[in-house]
């Protein structure tokens, strides 16, 4: 049986997902921590999940 | 304070009904054909919907043109195939079949893109049935290209009246007052941490530039004109190949030594890396590229389908429902407008600072 090309794009989202979940959880950690060095880890943070979220538009445009 | 507050939000609901009603109006013009109302729905949906995200050679308002409601005004088409064909997009008539003559040569619109013909406007196939005429090269005016010259005026006259007040007093006022957190933004959060104090004045006007480019044109994609700019691959393309030009140029020693020599690691590794960071090269304006697009289509696409889903239900409690989500997702895509406009300067300031980055000690 084959398993379509969509299925492997869900599999990155779900990968994705999670990644940027984490870089979203870590960063609320870090903040709390920290609340002086907010801004540069949103900076960071944001940078973090823009690339995960290229690798994720690139699944889906595989498709 | 508080009346500012609610006027905002006034404004932004006053903004998802002025959407509500472009949109209604282009389903009921829809549904004035022969066909019974509610049969097709996702069919007319889909179809405002492509409408609304492709490039077209006219710029439409509202209405349809079936019945003669239609609101637009025609563009200038202007096609290359060895000689210049220069006419007005009116002529197609928003017919398909609407043969053009000009200058001998026959054109005509398929799929919405221009193709030559003969004068009877036969298109030919092959067997997928992609069309197989031959296609001029298309430089016409179209719906992107105008409202890109359009945001790029307002940049001018935004910018110039900014910079006029300051030559005359250096406390901002009016509009500079505005501008004026927004540059420092850009100049401090984005150009100064990432490129370093010493070299960040030189890539300040494009990053300016490109900051308030991209967030203008995706907040005139937000208005109910239907304008799609930065949701257009091509234009994020021009975006993406001038930051991967300015890297490339400006790019000092250590930076290519670090792509084709890389400095404090074994010597085969360095043979394994440079493939890796060469490919990387293309890698980054590409991202750059498929970020802004995919973010602002998608965007785009969700939105579209929620506003749909309010003509899908009949009861009325589904509708407000979905005409509340319609009226978040705008205030998340007002929030996306501007996040992507900054992580597109924020990279691009990050690829010019590793290009011009000294590296006193060796790793």
């Amino acid at each position: 049986m084959e398993i379509p090309a969509i299925v492997g794009a869900g599999l990155i989202v779900i990968g994705a997902g999670m990644g940027i979940g984490r870089i979203g959880g870590s960063a609320m950690e870090a903040i709390a921590r920290q609340p002086e060095a907010s801004g540069k880890i949103q900076t960071a943070m944001i940078i973090a999940a823009a690339l995960i979220e290229g690798i994720g538009f690139a699944a889906l445009f595989a498709v | 304070m508080q009346i500012k507050r609610f006027g905002f939000f006034a404004f932004l609901l006053a903004f998802s009904i002025s959407r509500l009603a472009f949109a209604s109006d282009d389903h009921e013009a829809h549904g004035d054909h022969d066909e019974p109302a509610d049969k097709g729905i996702k069919e007319q949906i889909e179809e405002v919907k492509d409408h609304h995200l492709k490039d077209s050679h006219s710029f439409h308002l509202w209405g349809d043109h079936a019945n003669g409601t239609s609101v637009e005004f025609p563009l200038p088409v202007i096609l290359w195939d060895g000689e210049l064909h220069f006419f007005r997009s009116s002529e197609f008539h928003h017919n398909e079949n609407q043969v053009v003559e000009s200058k001998g040569s026959y054109f005509r619109l398929y799929h919405s893109k221009i193709y030559k013909t003969d004068a009877e406007g036969t298109i030919h196939y092959d067997e997928e049935h992609h069309a197989t005429n031959e296609r001029p090269l298309d430089f016409s005016i179209t719906k992107t290209v105008f409202s890109t010259i359009l945001v790029g005026l307002l940049m001018l006259w935004l910018f110039g009246s900014v910079a006029k007040r300051y030559k005359k007093d250096l406390v901002p006022r009016g509009i500079a007052k505005f501008m004026e957190p927004l540059v420092i933004l850009v100049r401090d959060d984005i150009a100064r941490p990432n490129i370093g104090e010493k070299d960040y004045k030189r890539f300040m006007p494009y990053l300016l530039t490109v900051f308030f480019f991209i967030w203008i044109a995706n907040l005139i994609g937000q208005t109910p004109l239907g304008i799609n700019i930065t949701g257009n691959i091509a234009v994020t393309l021009g975006l993406a190949l001038i930051t991967f030009f300015i890297t490339q140029f400006s790019g000092k020693k250590d930076y290519w030594a670090h792509i084709f020599w890389m400095p404090g690691v074994p010597y085969l590794m360095r043979v394994v890396l440079m493939p890796i960071e060469l490919l990387g090269l293309f890698v980054k304006p590409f991202s750059l590229m498929i970020r802004l697009y995919a973010n602002i289509l998608a965007g785009h696409v969700v939105i579209m389908s929620i506003i749909g889903l309010i003509f899908v239900f009949g009861a009325w409690g589904a509708k407000g429902a979905f005409f509340g989500l319609t009226f978040f997702l705008s205030i998340i895509e007002l929030l996306v407008a501007f996040l992507q406009a900054y992580i597109f300067t924020m990279l691009s300031a990050l690829y010019f600072g590793s290009a011009v980055e000294e590296h006193d000690e060796h790793h």
